[in-house]
């Protein structure tokens, strides 16, 4: 073997090994990217409904633009594209800090009736004409959380 | 050398004798809700605060569906795994129970046969209940729909499948003493009524001892998931330290102060305090807050 072709192997190895590596490195951050990305989605979530849910416990007062803007964020929110925020592999267990239930991939159905709950329960919100309307619009809003966490949010691990 | 052998014979004839007694199915009081009569409506909440249906619907169930109390719900143990029976108004359920037989399942875990129910089943608490309510909660669950879905038995490793060892079980842990001691205001008599008689909250919140009793030095100080993963939050004041008003909004709509949402197995027991009426919210609120801190 002469030492040019011994280099060009040497380099290849190196290059794989290198290759191989950064796969590696991807993957992992990109499962916790994805699991932080999904947090986020919820966190948006939990504010928009905290402006709501003020409302409706006369803590802030009434603003019809503002109740309007807070559930047509929700509503896009629930139709946000679930194949990069969901992607598979990302369940409790397999990513660090992700709740999210084996289920999800295994009921992909049920899994996207639970964010067209969430979707209807936001635009019935929408137009909601005072503090009392919103109070009993928050009722079905709390509801599609409740019933998607219910089956597919695992338990909270200290 | 006879005479030790005749002495030891009969100890342990006497011994098992004893044993038989004292691990022997409990009777129900004679006269049991006598002169009361049954109201259907008000055995309707009794069902849905005692939170029923959330174990005996069949585990897919949703909405109406959740009244069909076909059983087959699987509850995880140390012990093995508990399955929920059928206990719809069918011959596959508790069809033609009389009210003694089913006060005497309910309230002290034994079944018409004289068979000891597994705690499992939350009998420790429902040992609470007024007769007047077990009365009302009987003809409203005659009024339900029917399932002829057969009870699945459940996994049980030796010597747990001995159910007579429940009767000594039931000696050391079936009470029913008040954990919040008198005197009360009526707003505390019913929030201790709801959690510690109906709702059974203390059956997952407090943490139990190697036999599997509640340990009630620690009240609703938090447990292990029997499931096996995560913990049970403590809800004593020590670690609760949400507002009255938190709780109970909590228990109508299901959001945390910070507007989590309820999930798991606790979100089918806000389903059922959003029924109740806004007073017995506010009474359990006022109930989890009375309850000695314990870290």
């Amino acid at each position: 073997m002469s030492y040019g072709k011994l280099l060009g192997a040497g380099t290849a190895v190196a290059l794989v090994i290198a290759t191989a590596g950064f796969a590696g490195s991807h993957a992992v951050k990109s499962s916790n990217a994805t699991v932080a990305a999904r947090h986020n989605q919820m966190q948006m979530v939990g504010y928009h409904i905290g402006v709501l849910g003020a409302v409706a416990k006369g803590e802030m007062a009434y603003d019809a633009a503002m109740v309007e803007a807070a559930a047509k964020n929700l509503a896009a929110l629930a139709t946000m594209e679930r194949a990069t925020l969901w992607a598979e592999g990302t369940e409790q267990g397999a990513a660090d800090l992700s709740r999210a239930k084996a289920e999800i991939w295994q009921e992909p159905d049920a899994f996207a009736a639970k964010f067209k709950a969430l979707e209807e329960a936001s635009l019935a919100m929408v137009g909601a004409a005072d503090a009392a309307a919103v109070g009993a619009a928050m009722g079905p809003l709390g509801g599609a959380c409740k019933g998607c966490h219910e089956q597919f949010r695992g338990p909270k691990i200290e | 050398m006879r005479t030790v052998l005749k002495v030891l014979l009969v100890c342990a004839l006497v011994g098992a004798g004893l044993a038989w007694i004292l691990t022997r199915p409990a009777a129900l009081d004679e006269g049991y809700a006598a002169g009361h009569q049954p109201d259907v409506d008000a055995g309707k909440k009794v069902f849905v605060a005692a939170g029923c249906a959330s174990c005996h619907a069949a585990p897919e169930a949703s909405g109406e569906e959740k009244l069909v109390l076909a059983g087959g719900y699987a509850f995880a143990s140390p012990y093995g795994t508990f399955y929920a029976p059928n206990i719809s108004p069918s011959d596959a359920g508790i069809g033609g129970w009389s009210l003694p037989e089913f006060a005497r399942a309910v309230t002290q875990g034994v079944s018409p046969e004289g068979q000891h129910y597994y705690p499992a089943f939350p009998y420790t608490s429902y040992i609470r209940m007024r007769p007047q309510d077990v009365s009302d909660l009987h003809a409203y669950m005659r009024t339900l729909p029917t399932s002829d879905t057969p009870s699945k038995a459940h996994e049980i490793g030796f010597p747990y499948n001995i159910r007579r060892t429940l009767g000594g079980w039931k000696l050391l842990y079936l009470r029913d003493d008040d954990m919040l001691a008198d005197p009360l205001s009526e707003e505390l008599e019913r929030g201790r009524y709801l959690v510690e008689a109906l709702a059974h909250c203390a059956e997952c919140h407090t943490p139990r001892d190697a036999l599997g009793g509640l340990q009630r030095a620690r009240w609703m100080a938090g447990a292990p998931n029997p499931s096996g993963k995560g913990q049970i939050p403590n809800i004593t004041p020590a670690k609760l330290d949400w507002s009255e008003s938190d709780l109970v909004y909590y228990f109508e709509s299901g959001f945390t102060p910070d507007y989590d949402s309820v999930g798991g197995s606790m979100a089918a027991v806000v389903t059922n305090l959003s029924k109740l009426t806004e007073a017995d919210r506010i009474a359990i609120a006022r109930y989890l807050k009375a309850i000695p801190p314990a870290e």
